[in-house]
């Protein structure tokens, strides 16, 4: 598997920093399970937050904290072990990644879809955060996702099958960031229903005033 | 041979830390206490708790790096970047009473680095001297930025609004940054 389409450096900063709302998170962190290069940029990332911790200035006494935390050690209980990592299935890599199959509460055979309209599916997904909507759609094969613009940004991760978009192909692994600016109609591949990982931080301004018409009861 | 630096007369992090982790040497865990504590205080702090908010994440985080010492890899990173995950961590569940969406490296679905990269052998503190040297490099405003995103919890689009900056600015400010911090520590690796 290549990734072709990688995280941009301000969702990785964001994200390593610890300001990213919850539901890019999501995107963020699945992309990351599948993508080695986009962790050691990552690593890089966290380097940062290291060195700033590192080098804050403060000079205030801690001796009455230490007593305290001194106390509290002695009277925690003995930490167990860590559990052994589980070793993978062999061969098994096709699957959600975590932490997105927690979200959904399962993997691509035990999915509990909600119908959207001319073939597509969806699962909305719940977070805490108030400024993003998070789901998982399913566009059928050979079919194209309606033409849209954003009143946000828009990221989607591919996670099965694959779409084109602009003259581009998104496969498992790769995401695309897009803005306001940006009026697209990707199109699933032939072959195979596309699944992916949508997360936008408005609702999505439909150009037909059909689909505009039936938003509101579709939940997009 | 290496030049004396800083990092050189203070105490080994990376010693003291697998002293904890492989004997709960409690002297080795006072060690770094002292020097992590009011660090991790002061970011707390810095994020808007208050004082007594900050110290209780600060003595959380302090207790985690206690309870997990045994986990922490020095190939993978310094002591400051290690805590500071913690502190972060520990700060959007307080703060935020968000999840923080994490990937699991035990996952069957994770995708594992390539073997050669990930057995490679970092300097840790050689790799942390070169991005301190490069973050003390960076120009005034994009210095600034990094601090407000660590140490402020604010997205892009709020530190463009608090700037008064086009949120572009702000993001093309970041990437050349973070490119240059990048760029700074690839010939440790392969980070580019």
């Amino acid at each position: 598997m290549t990734i072709r389409h990688h995280l941009s450096d301000d969702l990785l900063v964001s994200y390593a920093a610890g300001s990213l709302a919850e539901g890019w998170s999501i995107a963020v962190a699945t992309h990351l399970a599948l993508c080695p290069s986009c962790r050691r940029s990552l690593s890089v990332a966290e380097s940062i937050g290291g060195d700033l911790l590192e080098n804050i200035s403060d000079n205030a006494s801690v001796d009455h904290s230490w007593a305290s935390v001194r106390a509290r050690l002695q009277q925690a209980p003995k930490i167990a072990a860590g559990g052994t990592p589980e070793t993978p299935p062999a061969g098994y890599s096709g699957g959600l990644p975590e932490p997105l199959r927690s979200y959904v509460g399962g993997d691509f055979d035990t999915l509990k879809w909600r119908p959207l309209g001319r073939g597509a599916y969806h699962i909305p997904i719940r977070t805490r955060d108030r400024e993003t909507m998070v789901r998982l759609l399913r566009i059928p094969a050979g079919k194209p996702v309606p033409e849209h613009s954003h009143g946000g940004r828009e990221l989607t991760l591919v996670l099965n099958g694959s779409f084109a978009d602009g003259g581009e192909v998104f496969a498992r692994g790769d995401i695309e960031d897009a803005d306001a600016s940006l009026t697209h109609q990707p199109v699933a591949t032939p072959g195979t229903d596309c699944i992916c990982l949508a997360v936008t931080d408005a609702p999505l301004k439909f150009r037909s005033w059909i689909v505009r018409a039936i938003q509101p009861f579709l939940g997009i | 041979m290496r030049r004396k630096t800083d990092a050189d007369r203070t105490p080994d992090m990376v010693a003291l830390l697998c002293a904890v982790g492989a004997r709960r040497d409690l002297d080795a865990y006072e060690a770094l206490f002292r020097h992590f504590a009011p660090r991790v205080k002061a970011y707390m702090a810095r994020l808007g708790g208050d004082g007594q908010l900050a110290e209780e994440l600060m003595q959380e985080t302090m207790i985690a790096v206690w309870n997990k010492a045994d986990r922490f890899d020095p190939s993978k990173g310094a002591v400051s970047t290690w805590i500071f995950t913690i502190a972060r961590n520990l700060r959007i569940d307080a703060f935020r009473r968000e999840k923080r969406p994490d990937f699991d490296p035990n996952d069957p679905a994770f995708v594992p680095d390539d073997a050669a990269l990930a057995d490679a052998e970092l300097d840790a503190r050689e790799v942390s001297e070169q991005l301190h040297e490069a973050i003390a490099a960076l120009p005034e405003e994009q210095a600034a930025l990094l601090k407000l995103s660590f140490f402020e919890d604010q997205s892009h689009s709020a530190i463009a609004t608090r700037l008064n900056l086009p949120l572009g600015t702000v993001k093309s400010r970041m990437r050349l940054a973070f490119e240059k911090l990048r760029t700074a520590l690839a010939h440790f690796g392969d980070v580019s």
